[in-house]
C-alpha cells in the first residue's frame, strides 16, 4: 500500500460549534439525543473508530452531532473521505474548508490501484468505478488504518435495503455483509463485540428521513455545499437526467452542447453520475418548500442505484456503505 | 406550504406490524405509504415494473415489494428481516417496524417490539388466529406492548362478512385476556385495495368504528418517563483536559437539575450535581431522553456502566435475579453454560442457574425445561459477574432490559428481561478467613493451579495425567486427580451425557477443582469436555497462571483402534447415545498452553511435555 495517497490535515485550535439559536422541535431533539447516544456508544466500545465523511448534507449533519455528543472535548476519531478524483469541485473544497473549521483530522484516500488501471464512471461505466473507487478504497482505507468501527450518514429512508439495515451492522472478515445473518438489535442494546478482522458500520442517522435533515440543517444552521442550492450551471441532458459539466473530463457527445440551466442537487457524488434538477430554490427554506412538493426520490438522479436489480444490496455484501 | 408541513410538532408513534406469514402486513404499509402519498413516482415506477416479475397480484401494482427490499425476500415473497418505514399525515409521524411472520424468523419480530409501544397484529380473515398470532400477541405483551390493534385483513375475501369479523375478534380477545393488554382494537380491513386503512369502506355498513389510520393518530401511548425514578446510565467519561470530568449519557428516566444529591448505585457513594453540559450551553434541568454530561461536586468514581440514582430512589443491586428470556441463537441455551450478558452499559459473565419454567406461547402454560431452543421462551434464575443495579423491566426498560450474547460466536443469542432480583443474593456474602489460599499454598510449599487434560475419550488422558501425579507425588507436591468416570460415581451421579448434564458435569468438577485450588494443592483433571464454553469458565473461575489446558490430540481412529473401555463399539453399535465423537460433537481447543499429538509416542513421552512445561514454570517436579 505504499503508494497509497493518504494526506493528513493536521488538525488547527479547538472544536468550533454553531450554538443553536431557538430550542429544536421535540421531533428533531427526540432525533438528535438518540444519535448523540450512538455516536457516544461507538466510542466507548471500539478501539479504533473512523467517521466516514462524503461531504454532503448526512455526512454535514453526522459530523454536527459528533461534535455535539463530547462537547467541550472533541470527537475522540479522524474523519476520512474517499475521493474516487470525480467529485464536484466545490465539493472538495468545502470538505477542507470543513475539516479545518472544526479542527478535526481528515484523512482522505483514493484507490491507487484503481488510478493505475485508469477506472473513471465515463469509460469503466458506473458500476466498475463504483466498485474500485468507492467500496474496493474504503476496504483499503479501512485495512491500512486498521479501524474495527466506521461511522455511514446512511438513513433507512432512502432505498429499501437500506430500510433493512441495523443501526449496528456487523461486517465479517473483508468487510462482507451478510443481510440474513444480522444481529437483532433489541432496545438500544447495541452488541459491539467483534473478533480480530471483524468490524462494524455504525449509522447514526437511520431513524431521520430527508426531511428531518433539512429541516435540522436549517434548525441549526448548518452550512452546506452550495450545489445543493439553485444556480445557472452548465449541463447536458443524458438518458433524461441533467449531467453537469464541471470540468474538460466530461467527453461530450457528438451535437452535445452544455447549456446553463437553473439547477440544483438533491444528493451529491461523483459528478458524472449524480443528476441535477432544474429548480428555482435557492435558499433553505426555499428547498424544504421544494422537497416537501417534491414527486421523485431523493436518489431518482443516483445512476448507481438502478444499474442492476438489488444493486445496492449487491453493493453492500461487497462492503460498500 | 403543503399539507405535509410542519411535522415537527406532531407525535411520533413507533409500532410494529406482525402476524403470521402471508397475511398482508407487507402489503398494509405499502398502502399506507401509497394512501399518505409518500410514494415517490420513480419508486412507483420501478415497484410497477417488479411486479411484473415477483409480483402475486396479477396486474396490479404489487404494494408489497415496496417494503420487501432483500433479494431473497422479494424471489420468496416473504419478509425475512424487520424493515423500518417513516410516514406521516398531518396529525402524527410513524416509524413502523415491518417484522416478519415466518417462526424460523421470530427474533427480528422480537427486535421490532423492543423499540414499538402499539402492535398491529394482522389476522387473515379466511384463516383466522394461529399459531404464529399468538405467539407475535405474546412477544408483544413480554415486550411491555399495552395497546393493540387487531388488523383482520383480506375482509374482501370473506364476502365483507361481519360474522367471520365477530368471530375472529371474539376468538382473539378470549386468548389475549391473560396478556394484560390495555387496549384491543378491532378493524376489519383490506390492504390490497385500502378498505378502512386510510379511507372508511363502503363495503362494510355494519362497521362503526375508526378506519386503521384514524385510530393511529388518536391512540394515546404516551409513557412518562420524566415522572419515574431519575436513572443516569454513565455511557462515557469525558475528559478533555485536567479541568473538565463530566460523565455523558441518556437520562433513561426522571428529572434532574443542578444542585441535586445523586448516588453510584452500585458503590452508594454520594454527591451532588453542578452542571448539565451540552454543546448549546449549561442547562437549568433535563429529564429523560436528554444526552447529557453531568458534573458532580466531588471526585467520586464513576465510570461506563455506573448508574447514578437518587438517594432516595436507589435501585436493588443483585448478581442472582429471575427474568423471562427470549432465546434467539440456532444454538440452545445450556443453564450453567458461560454467556456474556449487557444490561445497560455494563457487560458481564452472566450463566443461567435453572429454568424455572418455559411458556407453551400457543396456550401459555408452563412446561418444565432443561434447554431452551430457537424462539422458546423461558422464566430462568440468572447469576451475573458482578453486582448490577436492577429494576423491573416493567417499571422502568432501560435498566430491566438485557441481552445474552455467545462468547465464542458474539452472536446475541437471548433478550432477556428483568423480573426481580433474587433474595439469596443479597443474603449469601463471602465468608472471610483469615488462613487464605497463599498461607495454604506456603505451607504445602506449592504453587496451586490446574492441569486440565481435554481429548476424545481413549486418548489417553488419565494415563498421562497418572504419570504427571506420580512425578508430582515423588517431588513432594500436594496434588489431587478429578477423574470423569470418578466424579460420575459421587458428586455427579444424578448427571447423563446430553449436552445440558456435560455442561453442568464441567461446572460442578469447575467448582471443586477451584475448592482445591484454594486449599494450595495442584489439581489434575481428566475430562473429554466437549465444550470449548465449558473449559472457558473453569478458566474464568481461577486465577491467572492457575489454569494449563493440555489437548491430548488422539486422532478418532486411534482411540477407536484402542477402545479401552470397549465404548466405542457400544457407540457405533447405538447403544449408547451422545457419544463424543459419535454422536456428539468435540470442540478441539483453539489455543491450548500444551498440544500433545499423541501418535507414535509413549505415554512416558507424552508426560514428559507436561512435566517439561511444570518445570518452565517455575513448578519443582
Amino acid at each position: 500500500m505504499g503508494r497509497c495517497t493518504t494526506t493528513h490535515l493536521e488538525p488547527e485550535g479547538s472544536v468550533t460549534i454553531t450554538t443553536r439559536k431557538a430550542a429544536l422541535t421535540p421531533h428533531l431533539a427526540r432525533l438528535e439525543a438518540e444519535s448523540i447516544a450512538i455516536i457516544r456508544e461507538v466510542a466507548a466500545s471500539f478501539r479504533k473508530p473512523v467517521m466516514l465523511y462524503s461531504i454532503g448534507k448526512d455526512s454535514g449533519v453526522m459530523l454536527h452531532l459528533a461534535l455535539k455528543a463530547f462537547a467541550p472535548g472533541k470527537p475522540p476519531f479522524p474523519l476520512m473521505h474517499i475521493d474516487t478524483t470525480w467529485k464536484f469541485r466545490e465539493m472538495i473544497s468545502f470538505r477542507d474548508a470543513m475539516a479545518k473549521q472544526v479542527g478535526m483530522e481528515l484523512l482522505v484516500h483514493t484507490n491507487p490501484d484503481g488510478i493505475a488501471r485508469g477506472i473513471n464512471p465515463i469509460a469503466s461505466g458506473s458500476a466498475l468505478h463504483t466498485q474500485v473507487m468507492k467500496t474496493e478504497a474504503l476496504k483499503q482505507a479501512l485495512d491500512l488504518h486498521g479501524f474495527d468501527a466506521a461511522f455511514g450518514g446512511a438513513r433507512r429512508d432512502e432505498e429499501k435495503s437500506r430500510a433493512k439495515e441495523r443501526i449496528f451492522s456487523f461486517r465479517g472478515p473483508g468487510h462482507s455483509w451478510d443481510p440474513r445473518a444480522q444481529r437483532p438489535e433489541l432496545w438500544s442494546l447495541f452488541n459491539t463485540r467483534i473478533r480480530e478482522g471483524e468490524s462494524i458500520r455504525v449509522f447514526p442517522l437511520s431513524n431521520w428521513t430527508e426531511y428531518d435533515v433539512w429541516d435540522y440543517v436549517l434548525a441549526e444552521d448548518l452550512p452546506v455545499v452550495p450545489l445543493y442550492f439553485a444556480k445557472p450551471r452548465p449541463v447536458v441532458k443524458r438518458a433524461g437526467t441533467w449531467i453537469m459539466v464541471d470540468d474538460d473530463r466530461l467527453p461530450l457527445e457528438p451535437g452535445e452542447t452544455p447549456q446553463m440551466r437553473m439547477v440544483r442537487f438533491r444528493t451529491l457524488g461523483c459528478y458524472p453520475l449524480s443528476g441535477a434538477v432544474e429548480s428555482e430554490a435557492a435558499t433553505l427554506p426555499d428547498i424544504i418548500t421544494e422537497m416537501r412538493a417534491a414527486k421523485t426520490s431523493e436518489r431518482q438522479g443516483r445512476l448507481i442505484d438502478s444499474d442492476e436489480e438489488a444493486s445496492m444490496e449487491k453493493k453492500k455484501r461487497e462492503g460498500y456503505f | 406550504m403543503t399539507q405535509h408541513r410542519a411535522p415537527e410538532n406532531r407525535e411520533l408513534l413507533r409500532f410494529l406490524t406482525c402476524g403470521s406469514v402471508d397475511d398482508g402486513k407487507s402489503t398494509l404499509i405499502g398502502r399506507l405509504l401509497f394512501d399518505s402519498q409518500l410514494i415517490f413516482e420513480d419508486t412507483l415506477a420501478a415497484i410497477t415494473r417488479d411486479s411484473r416479475k415477483h409480483g402475486t397480484t396479477g396486474d396490479d401494482v404489487d404494494l408489497a415489494l415496496l417494503v420487501d427490499g432483500l433479494e431473497a425476500e422479494r424471489q420468496q415473497g416473504i419478509t425475512i428481516d424487520v424493515a423500518y418505514r417513516f410516514f406521516q399525515t398531518p396529525r402524527r409521524a410513524f416509524i413502523v417496524a415491518d417484522t416478519p411472520g415466518h417462526e424460523q424468523y421470530t427474533r427480528n419480530m422480537a427486535t421490532g417490539a423492543s423499540g414499538a409501544s402499539l402492535a398491529v397484529i394482522l389476522i387473515d380473515a379466511r384463516k383466522g388466529v394461529l399459531t404464529q398470532t399468538r405467539r407475535h400477541s405474546y412477544i408483544c405483551s413480554l415486550l411491555g406492548i399495552r395497546d393493540i390493534v387487531v388488523a383482520v385483513n383480506k375482509i374482501d375475501l370473506v364476502k365483507f362478512d361481519q360474522d367471520t369479523f365477530d368471530r375472529i375478534v371474539g376468538d382473539y380477545v378470549t386468548f389475549a385476556s391473560e396478556l394484560g393488554f390495555r387496549s384491543i382494537v378491532p378493524v376489519p380491513i383490506s390492504a390490497r385495495f385500502g378498505d378502512n386503512v386510510t379511507a372508511r369502506s363502503g363495503n362494510m355498513p355494519w362497521y362503526k368504528g375508526p378506519t386503521l389510520i384514524e385510530h393511529l393518530e388518536q391512540v394515546d401511548v404516551a409513557q412518562d418517563l420524566g415522572s419515574k425514578p431519575f436513572r443516569f446510565p454513565v455511557q462515557w467519561v469525558n475528559r478533555p483536559n485536567l479541568d473538565f470530568r463530566g460523565f455523558a449519557g441518556t437520562i433513561a428516566s426522571g428529572r434532574v437539575a443542578p444542585g441535586d444529591q445523586v448516588i453510584v448505585a452500585a458503590s452508594g457513594k454520594a454527591s451532588r450535581i453542578v452542571r448539565i453540559v451540552t454543546a448549546d450551553g449549561d442547562l437549568d434541568a433535563a429529564e429523560a431522553g436528554q444526552a447529557v454530561t453531568i458534573t458532580l461536586e466531588d471526585e467520586v468514581d464513576v465510570a461506563r456502566g455506573d448508574i447514578l440514582v437518587r438517594p432516595a430512589e436507589r435501585p436493588p443491586v443483585a448478581d442472582q435475579f429471575a427474568g423471562h428470556l427470549l432465546w434467539m441463537d440456532e444454538e440452545a441455551m445450556l443453564p450453567g453454560r458461560g454467556y456474556l450478558m449487557r444490561i445497560g452499559n455494563i457487560w458481564t459473565p452472566c450463566s443461567i442457574t435453572s429454568i424455572r419454567h418455559r411458556v407453551d406461547v400457543n396456550t401459555l402454560e408452563e412446561h418444565a425445561a432443561r434447554r431452551l431452543s430457537l424462539n422458546e421462551i423461558g422464566f430462568c434464575n440468572f447469576s451475573a459477574g458482578q453486582p448490577i443495579p436492577l429494576d423491573a423491566y416493567a417499571e422502568n426498560r432501560a435498566t430491566g432490559a438485557f441481552i445474552l450474547v455467545d462468547r465464542f460466536t458474539n452472536r446475541t443469542a437471548g433478550a432477556g428481561m428483568v423480573a426481580f432480583p433474587l433474595r439469596r443474593a443479597s443474603n449469601i456474602h463471602h465468608e472471610h478467613f483469615t488462613v487464605d489460599k497463599a498461607a495454604r499454598a506456603a505451607l504445602v510449599g506449592n504453587r496451586p493451579m490446574v492441569l486440565w487434560f481435554t481429548g476424545l475419550s481413549g486418548s489417553g488422558k488419565s494415563t498421562i495425567a497418572n504419570i504427571v501425579e506420580q512425578a508430582l507425588h515423588k517431588a513432594g507436591r500436594a496434588t489431587y486427580s478429578l477423574d470423569g468416570d470418578n466424579v460420575r460415581h459421587g458428586l455427579c451421579r444424578d448427571l447423563g451425557f446430553t449436552a445440558a448434564d456435560r455442561v453442568e458435569n464441567i461446572r460442578r468438577v469447575g467448582e471443586v477443582a477451584k475448592l482445591f485450588v484454594d486449599a494450595g494443592m495442584i489439581v489434575l483433571c481428566s475430562f473429554i469436555s466437549p465444550f470449548q464454553a465449558e473449559r472457558r469458565m473453569v478458566r474464568d473461575l481461577l486465577g491467572p497462571g492457575e489454569f494449563t489446558e493440555v489437548f491430548v490430540d488422539t486422532s478418532i481412529e486411534a482411540c477407536i483402534a484402542r477402545d479401552p473401555k470397549g465404548l466405542y463399539a457400544k457407540a457405533q453399535a447405538g447403544q449408547i447415545q451422545n457419544f463424543t465423537g459419535i454422536s456428539s460433537p468435540y470442540e478441539p481447543p483453539e489455543n491450548p498452553e500444551l498440544h500433545i499429538l499423541t501418535a507414535g509416542r509413549t505415554a512416558e513421552e507424552c508426560a514428559a511435555d507436561v512435566l517439561d512445561r511444570l518445570r518452565s514454570a517455575g513448578i519443582a517436579c
